[in-house]
């Protein structure tokens, strides 16, 4: 049998167009990736109440395929919503040492960021950063649902970007 | 860390000679149903728990250190952050601790105003005890019945004071912000809604023979024990004292609402999840009342000098949270800025019968005790 | 008498001479009471003549009242000066004015009578002090700083006591009894010196406040849990406050029984802060003297296990102390 590409009926154009598409492996990848973002329940503080809020039934979170998963093996992405202290510190770094690879972190609300209403405090630790790099950092005390929502898609954004363009992100 | 508790029993089994050791587990402090960063070190030999040792501090941010060097205002948000689901009461324990210090009287309009707040707190706040208490017994539904009705609750406050969660809605001398036109009645539709609620909520789960089985009998203890270890709220109705704050010292204008107390005579969890649910519906009860007669007109701010300096000296005061009995102490010097405040904080104290609760328990039983006592982590650390 | 009647434009003519038999009326009060007096704290002129209240008979009272309300207009200034140490006590002296004005409406009709009765009471011989005239000139000066601290005494009271936080004179708080039994309870069982200090915190709902010596602490804590009368079973809160020169612990306690609370403060050095531990006593106390240690250093022998308990094991320091460096800057 002959396959002639180069005179392919209409009909059968237009459904090649609507089914078929051409991408790369890696752009694949991101958007898989990035859809189903499964992050670890990694709740500390207030905006942990947020968190919950964001994955209730109003600001549903099932819809962008982001579960909650409480095991640091199965997750690949470390929500910090929260003051991070010092004594919790050498836990959150074990913690995001037994993540996975590829890995993401967002660090929620403003205590994560950069220590927030505590950064005059001793025992808290001045932003999440200092221990584990951040890919987006979402500010808010606490931030909405919906910042944090924006804050997930950011991340998606991010991720595919990286995955089509090879190019590490630093700031967007 | 702690070596000292960490030495686990090893026997030799006599007649078998096997070498048996506790296990020594640890549950959190990064954990699903640990209401936050809360770790519990627990030797069990096989299912059954045989001492637990509850390490907190992962969320110490210092907050009474902070408040040294910072005046009344400032220190109100702080105050949010501390048992961050119920904020109106934390912040109303402080203002209640300088009005009474300085003597200042609240304008009538502002006490209805932070009575319906903190009314309105604690049914959100018991929403979601009952929404993680059932996520952590492993049911999904009800957790998203609670967080759809407390969202509604959630758009109140927006609408009041700006924010959803962490309110900064009260000052000393009263509260900041008026009701919004339209305000009250949107409240008390709300009130009349989540009666209704409460109705599909029983038919969902309390009968639930599951359920039921889970909690019935565990973690239960006895009435002088309550006193003993200082336990307040519905931890100590729940062995039949009949003491709530609001009723037996009464603050803000608590006094003029009828209500009953609901207290139970079981001790154990079974109880407790039915009193806290009586107590919603006495909240919403309290609230009918307040918004039929909230006045129509009225200062929400009283006559309150520009720096607050309360009279050099010390003052102790306590109000009814949603957890149990919650304390402000101020020492002051007449300066703005406390000398110290320290916050007594009802999870915490409720918390020390943990251990003895859990001894001879199962895990699964432990998961369903900590979460009858209710306690939010950032009110254990402060 | 009827003459004051038939002149009813001289007001002030009748109102002055009520005025003086209200005066002459105090200041026999007041002498009388100077001689009553008790050892109470505040040995002003002024808490005397607040303890004879239930004392008067309703006439005499009246009167009284109504000479301070009259006063009370002619006062108005000094309490307004007075008021600014804040502006709820303008508003007091406001309502005193208010209430001052008021009653001077009534005052020329009532007067009336009470005159009557004054000169019948002077008439039948005087009970001390002698007729009107004579008190007039020799307690003058006396009756008008008595009348004039009686006038606040009573305009206080008369305003419902919404402050009282000048130097005016204080009517005993309500739960001075209940102070003055635990008072009398512990010097009965351990003798007066245990009790550094007991006062009224007034700024505290005015909670009774015990200041209890250090080294006996413990026996007074179980004598404060045990005793059928005290019978303080609930512990409400434990914690340390640092002032510079010393650190001091303070104790609520509530008791279930008679449903009343009392708070305890021991204080202990800086250097080798301890406390008697109360763990055995209020199982309660066993998480707040481990903070209280942890962020304050204090030591409570007696604990059975104290350690850290909000901050990491290894940490340095104490830090709700005053003088508290931080141990790891870099962080």
């Amino acid at each position: 049998m002959e396959l002639d590409l180069t005179s392919i009926a209409p009909e059968l154009q237009e459904e090649l167009d609507r089914n078929v598409m051409f991408t790369t492996l890696e752009t694949v990848k991101g958007w898989v990736r990035s859809n189903s973002l499964w992050p670890l329940t990694f709740g500390l503080a207030c905006c942990a109440i947020e968190m919950m809020g964001a994955g209730g039934a109003r600001y549903d979170l099932d819809r962008f395929g982001v579960i909650f998963r409480a095991s640091p093996r199965q997750s690949d992405v470390m929500i910090v919503a929260g003051t991070v202290t010092k004594k919790m510190a050498p836990l959150l770094r074990r913690l995001y040492d037994q993540m996975p690879e590829p890995k993401w972190v967002i660090a929620m609300g403003s205590c994560a960021t950069a220590g927030g209403p505590y950064v005059k405090s001793y025992s808290v630790v001045k932003g999440v950063d200092q221990i584990v790099p951040v890919d987006v950092y979402i500010p808010g005390c606490p931030p909405n649902p919906a910042a944090l929502i924006y804050g997930i898609n950011k991340l998606q954004e991010k991720i595919r970007y990286e995955a089509k363009t090879g190019k590490q992100v630093t700031s967007r | 860390m702690n070596q000292n508790i960490l030495t686990t029993h090893v026997e030799t089994s006599s007649d078998t000679g096997i070498r048996t050791e506790e296990m020594l587990l640890n549950v959190g402090p990064q954990h699903p149903s640990t209401h936050g960063v809360f770790r519990l070190v627990v030797k069990i030999d096989g299912e059954t728990i045989k001492e637990a040792i509850p390490v907190m501090g992962y969320l110490h941010r210092g907050t009474e250190k902070l408040a040294e060097n910072l005046t009344y205002t400032q220190i109100i948000p702080y105050t949010d952050r501390m048992d961050y689901v119920s904020g109106m009461t934390n912040n109303y324990v402080l203002c209640h601790a300088v009005e009474t210090m300085m003597g200042l009287e609240i304008p009538e309009r502002a006490q209805f105003l932070r009575l319906i707040a903190m009314e309105l707190n604690r049914v959100a706040s018991h929403l979601v005890w009952w929404g993680t208490f059932l996520l952590d017994l492993g049911a999904m539904g009800p957790f998203l019945y609670a967080f759809r009705d407390r969202e509604k609750i959630l758009d109140l406050f927006n609408e009041l004071c700006g924010a959803r969660m962490t309110f900064n809605y009260m000052r000393i001398g009263g509260v900041k912000w008026d009701a919004p036109p339209g305000w009250i009645e949107k409240t008390k539709e709300f009130v009349q809604y989540m009666k209704k609620e409460l109705d599909s909520y029983h038919q969902l789960v309390t009968g639930n023979e599951i359920f039921l089985s889970r909690i019935e009998g565990i973690g239960k203890f006895d009435e002088k024990t309550a006193l003993d270890y200082s336990l307040s709220g519905v931890m100590l109705r729940s062995t039949g004292v009949n003491w709530d704050l609001r009723k037996n010292e009464p603050y803000c204008i608590y006094d003029r609402f009828e209500f009953d107390v609901p207290t139970g005579t079981g001790g154990d969890c079974t109880t407790r999840y039915h009193l806290r649910m009586a107590e919603v519906v006495q909240s919403l009860r309290i609230l009918e009342q307040a918004l039929e007669q909230f006045p129509s007109e009225g200062e929400v701010l009283g006559k309150v000098p520009r720096v607050i300096r309360p009279p050099a000296g010390e003052a102790y005061v306590r109000i009814e949270s949603p957890r149990g009995e919650i304390g402000c102490y101020i020492s002051s010097t007449g300066k703005d800025k406390p000398w110290r405040l320290k916050f007594r904080r009802p999870s915490f104290t409720n918390l020390q019968i943990l251990p003895k609760l859990l001894e001879g328990q199962s895990i699964s039983n432990m998961i369903a005790i900590l979460g009858s006592i209710d306690i939010v982590l950032g009110e254990v650390d402060c | 008498m009827t003459e004051e009647n038939r002149k009813p434009t001289p007001e002030e003519k009748a109102k002055a001479a009520a005025e003086a038999m209200a005066k002459a009326r105090a200041a026999k009060e007041a002498k009388e009471a100077a001689a009553q007096a008790e050892a109470s704290t505040p040995a002003t002129e002024s808490a005397p003549a607040s303890k004879p209240v239930s004392e008067m008979t309703p006439e005499e009272k009246a009167a009284a009242k109504k000479a301070a309300a009259a006063e009370a207009l002619a006062k108005a200034k000094a309490a307004k000066e007075a008021a600014e140490q804040g502006e709820e006590a303008g508003s007091d002296a406001d309502a005193k004015a208010k209430a001052a004005a008021a009653a001077k409406a009534k005052a020329a009709a009532a007067a009336a009578a009470k005159a009557k009765a004054a000169r019948e009471a002077a008439g039948q011989g005087g009970d001390e002090g002698g007729d009107d005239a004579k008190a007039k000139a020799a307690a003058a000066a006396k009756a008008k700083a008595a009348a004039a601290a009686a006038a606040k005494a009573k305009a206080a009271q008369a305003s419902g006591e919404a402050g009282g936080e000048e130097e005016t004179p204080k009517a005993p708080s309500k739960n001075q009894p209940y102070l003055d039994k635990y008072v009398a309870r512990l010097t009965e069982a351990f003798g007066a010196d245990v009790l550094e200090a007991s006062y009224i915190n007034e700024l505290s709902k005015e909670v009774p406040t015990l200041v209890i010596q250090n080294e006996r602490w413990h026996d007074v804590a179980t004598f404060l849990k045990n005793d059928e009368q005290l019978a303080f079973d609930y512990l409400s809160d434990l914690h340390g406050v640092d002032y510079e020169d010393r650190l001091e612990v303070y104790y609520h306690f509530y008791s279930y029984k008679n449903q009343q609370s009392v708070a305890v403060k021991v204080k202990t050095g800086r250097e080798q802060a301890s406390v008697a531990s109360v763990m055995d006593l209020w199982q309660g106390a066993n998480w707040n003297e481990r903070e209280t240690f942890d962020l304050l250093g204090i030591h409570f022998p007696g604990h059975s296990d104290l350690r850290r308990i909000l901050l990491p094991d290894d940490w340095v320091g104490y830090p709700l102390r005053k003088d508290y460096v931080q141990y790891d800057e870099e962080v």
